[in-house]
C-alpha cells in the first residue's frame, strides 16, 4: 500500500499503525508465516510494531519472540527453553553503540585499546557462533552507528583511542565475520543513521526516557531497511525493472523531438542526471536484476532513443523491449509472462503519475514507486530496497544471460515442427545428485522463492537443507541443467522422507524453477528419484499436492508422472501413490544426465 | 489556537493512536482512563502529538506531564 512505499511519511505510519495493520491483514490471504526472534540491547517494542507492517506489506506474516529489555546476550548464550520452543526461522540482534560496554580512554596505550577491541568483538562473536550452532537460522546483526559527540573532535577517527576509530574497527570485524558466514547479515544502521541525520537519530531524550537506541521518528526508516533484508532472505525480492523511456531514461520525447534532441550525456546538467541514472540501472544487471522497457512509443523510435551515442543503456542491455501503444499494465503482464516470472516481482518506473496509477490498479503487488523528479530517481529506487542483496551468487550475476538465452530458445522453438526435436536440439546436459555443500545455499534459496512449480511450498533454511543432506532417512536430489545457450544452474529440488518401515518414500518437497518449464527436467528428476528408491528397496512413493494461490500449474503433476490419486480433501489437497515397477522405463529421453 | 481547538486535535490524535473512535479526552484524562495507554504506547502518543502540533516536548515536560490538561497547557505554551 502507498503508505508503506518509500518515500513514506514515517510519522503517519507511527500514528496509524493499528489501522494500517488491519488493512494489510485484509489485503491478502497468502502470507508466508515466519518466526522471528528479536534480541534487543535496547527497547524493541515499536521496532517490532512497525517491522510487522513492512513485512506484511511484503507478504510475510511474522510471529515475534521479543527478548526482555536488553537481554540479547543472555537470551542467546544460556539455555533458553522459550526461545528453543519458539524455534526461530530468523534472529535479529538489535544492538547499538549504547551497548559497547567499554570504550577506550584518551590516555590508553595502543595495547590497551587492542585488548578492549578484542574483548568487545569476542562478546559478539561467541554469541553469533552459539546462535548458529543452536538455531541454524539466518542471523541479522546491526553494525554500530557513530556516537553523537566527539571528544577528540575531527581526530576521533584518527586516534585509536577515539570512539569513531573504535567503532570503525568493530564494524570492520563484523563485516569480516559476515564475509565468512553465509547465513549472517549486517543491518547497516551506520549508513542509515547518516542518511537519516545522526543528530536527530541519536536524540538522547529517547535513550534516557525510554531506552530507545534511536529516536522514535527514525523507527519507520529503521524497520523498512530491516524488512528489506528479511524479505530478501525469504526470497521476496523483486526480479525485474520495467522502465519507461521518455522523461524516465532521458529528457525529451523521442517521437516528437527526434533522438538527436534528447537530453542524455555530459552536455547539459539534465543530460548528466539522466546519464548517472542510466549508469545506475546498467549496474543493476550485475546484481541479477533484469531490465525491460515498457514505453508508449513506436518501437523504431524507442530503439533510436536507446541508440543515442551519449546513452549508457543500449538495446542489448534489455531482455525485453515493449514499445507500443498498449496500456502499460498490459505490457507489464506480457513481460511477466514472457520472462516466466510473477507480475508482482516487477518494479515499474515511470515519471508519469497517471501511468503509474494504471499499473498500480491493474497489477496487484507490482512495485510502483513515486520516483519524483529525475535527480531523485536513483535515491528513491535505491532506498526502496527492491533488490536487496543478501547473496551475490553466481546465478544472480548470470541471470540476465540466462533469461536472454531463454528468449533465444523460444525463437529457436518456433523453427521446429516437433517439440521433441526442438528439445533434442538444445543438447541439454543435466546433473542430478544428492544435496552437496556447494549447493545448499542455492537449494534453500529455491525453496524460499519457488511458488509456481512447487507441490508443497515448504520453506527451508540452509541449516535444514544441510540436515536433510546428512540424514539417512531422507533421499535428496538437486538438478542442474546446461544447454547450448547457457547454464541454467540449479533448477530443481526433491526431498523425500523414508517411512519408518523403510518401504515408502514420502515426497516432502518437489519444486522446479519456471525458467526450465517444458524441458523435461521433471522427468529426469523422477527417473533419479525412482532409481534411488530401487537402490534401497523402496517400493512405494507418496506424492502430496498442497494448493496455494500460485501453484495451480502443478495440480495434476503427479498424475502426469504416472501416480494414482488416492485421496482428495475439501480444501483441494491431493495425495498420490506410485508403485515402483521392476521394469521402470526412463521417462526422460532428451537430457543427458550425469550422476 | 484556542484551548478548545487544541482539544479537538488532541482527540483526533488519541483516536488514531489507540485506533478507537469512541475516545473523548478531557483535562482530567490520564493513562488509567484508556485501557491501551501503557508506558510503551505513551511514547507513540507523544510522538504523534508532537507531529500533529509541529512541536517538540523536552525531557522535563515529558517527565512532569500528569494528565491531558497539562499536555494541552504545554502545547499551548509552545505554540505561543
Amino acid at each position: 500500500m502507498r503508505e508503506l512505499t518509500y518515500p513514506f511519511d514515517g510519522e503517519l505510519i507511527l500514528k496509524k499503525s493499528k489501522k494500517l495493520k488491519r488493512a494489510l491483514l485484509e489485503s491478502r490471504t497468502d502470507f508466508l508465516e515466519k518466526r522471528i526472534a528479536v534480541l534487543g540491547g535496547s527497547t524493541t517494542h515499536d521496532i517490532i510494531r512497525i517491522l510487522e507492517l513492512f513485512l506484511l506489506e511484503q507478504g510475510i506474516r511474522p510471529v515475534f519472540y521479543e527478548s526482555e529489555y536488553a537481554q540479547y546476550w543472555q537470551d542467546a548464550m544460556f539455555d533458553n527453553p522459550l526461545l528453543s520452543d519458539f524455534a526461530p526461522e530468523l534472529i535479529f540482534i538489535h544492538t547499538s553503540n549504547r551497548n559497547i560496554a567499554n570504550y577506550p580512554m584518551p590516555g590508553d596505550t595502543k595495547g590497551q585499546v587492542d585488548e578492549l577491541f578484542t574483548e568487545q568483538y569476542e562478546h559478539f562473536r561467541v554469541m553469533w557462533d552459539k546462535l548458529a550452532d543452536t538455531y541454524h537460522c539466518p542471523v541479522i546483526q546491526n553494525n554500530f552507528e557513530y556516537p553523537f559527540y566527539r571528544l577528540l573532535g575531527n581526530q576521533e577517527a584518527v586516534y585509536v583511542q577515539g570512539r569513531i576509530s573504535f567503532i570503525n574497527r568493530l564494524n570492520e570485524a563484523f563485516y569480516q565475520y559476515a564475509r565468512e558466514h553465509e547465513s549472517f547479515f549486517i543491518h547497516d544502521i551506520n549508513y542509515l543513521s547518516a542518511s537519516y541525520g545522526l543528530d536527530r537519530w541519536s536524540d538522547p531524550l529517547y535513550w534516557h526516557m525510554y531506552k530507545y537506541a534511536c529516536c522514535m521518528q527514525a523507527i519507520p526508516d529503521f524497520a523498512h531497511n530491516l524488512s528489506n533484508i528479511i524479505k530478501s532472505i525469504f526470497g521476496k525480492n523483486k526480479k525485474a525493472l520495467a522502465l519507461d523511456l521518455d522523461n524516465t531514461l532521458w529528457s525529451g520525447i523521442v517521437g516528437d523531438d527526434g533522438p538527436e534532441n534528447l537530453e542524455i550525456g555530459q552536455e547539459t546538467p539534465m543530460g548528466q542526471v539522466y546519464a548517472e541514472f542510466q549508469n545506475y540501472l546498467k549496474a543493476q544487471k550485475d546484481i541479477g536484476v533484469m531490465l525491460t522497457v515498457n514505453s508508449k512509443n513506436e518501437e523504431e523510435n524507442a530503439l533510436a532513443g536507446l541508440n543515442h551515442p551519449e546513452g549508457i543503456l543500449k538495446p542489448e542491455d534489455f531482455i525485453l523491449i515493449k514499445a507500443n501503444w498498449e496500456p502499460k499494465s498490459h505490457n507489464i503482464a506480457q513481460i511477466a509472462q514472457e520472462l516466466a516470472i510473477l507480475p508482482d516481482s516487477l518494479v515499474f518506473v515511470d515519471d508519469n503519475p497517471a501511468e503509474r496509477e494504471i499499473v498500480e490498479m491493474q497489477i496487484p503487488g507490482a512495485a510502483v514507486p513515486a520516483v519524483g523528479t529525475p535527480e531523485q530517481y536513483i535515491r528513491i529506487l535505491d532506498h526502496s530496497g527492491f533488490f536487496e542483496v543478501t547473496k551475490l551468487s553466481e546465478d544472480d550475476r548470470k541471470r540476465n544471460e540466462m533469461y536472454r538465452a531463454n528468449i533465444e530458445r523460444k525463437k529457436q522453438q518456433a523453427q521446429f515442427g516437433d517439440y521433441q526435436e526442438y528439445l533434442r536440439s538444445l543438447e541439454m546436459r543435466g546433473t542430478i545428485r544428492p544435496f552437496e555443500p556447494l549447493y545448499t545455499a542455492r537449494i534453500a534459496q529455491l525453496s524460499n522463492k519457488s511458488n509456481q512449480f512447487n507441490l508443497t511450498t515448504r520453506r527451508y533454511t540452509q541449516g535444514e537443507i544441510e540436515n536433510f543432506a546428512a540424514d539417512d532417512a531422507y533421499i535428496t536430489r538437486y538438478g542442474k541443467l546446461v544447454d547450448r545457450f547457457g547454464d541454467n544452474g540449479v533448477v530443481s529440488v526433491v526431498i523425500g522422507r523414508r517411512d519408518e518401515n523403510q518401504s515408502i518414500l514420502h515426497i516432502e518437497l518437489w519444486l522446479m524453477s519456471c525458467r526450465v518449464l517444458k524441458r523435461d527436467m521433471e522427468y529426469a528428476m523422477m527417473d533419479s528419484v525412482v532409481e534411488a528408491c530401487q537402490a534401497c528397496g523402496i517400493e512405494t512413493i507418496m506424492g502430496y499436492y498442497y494448493p496455494t494461490a500460485k501453484n495451480a500449474m502443478v495440480k495434476d503433476f503427479y498424475g502426469t508422472m504416472g501416480f494414482e490419486k488416492t485421496e482428495e480433501t475439501d480444501t483441494g489437497v491431493t495425495i498420490w501413490r506410485f508403485t515402483v515397477p521392476a521394469d521402470y522405463a526412463l521417462k526422460n529421453t532428451v537430457i543427458t544426465v550425469e550422476k | 489556537m484556542s484551548r478548545e481547538e487544541v482539544f479537538v486535535k488532541l482527540n483526533e490524535v488519541f483516536r488514531d493512536v489507540f485506533d478507537d473512535e469512541e475516545i473523548t479526552v478531557t483535562d482530567a484524562t490520564t493513562a488509567d482512563d484508556i485501557e491501551e495507554w501503557d508506558s510503551l504506547e505513551h511514547i507513540n502518543l507523544l510522538a504523534a502529538v508532537e507531529q500533529e502540533f509541529g512541536i517538540k516536548f523536552n525531557m522535563g515536560q515529558v517527565v512532569s506531564m500528569k494528565n491531558v490538561g497539562e499536555m494541552a497547557d504545554i502545547i499551548i505554551s509552545q505554540l505561543g
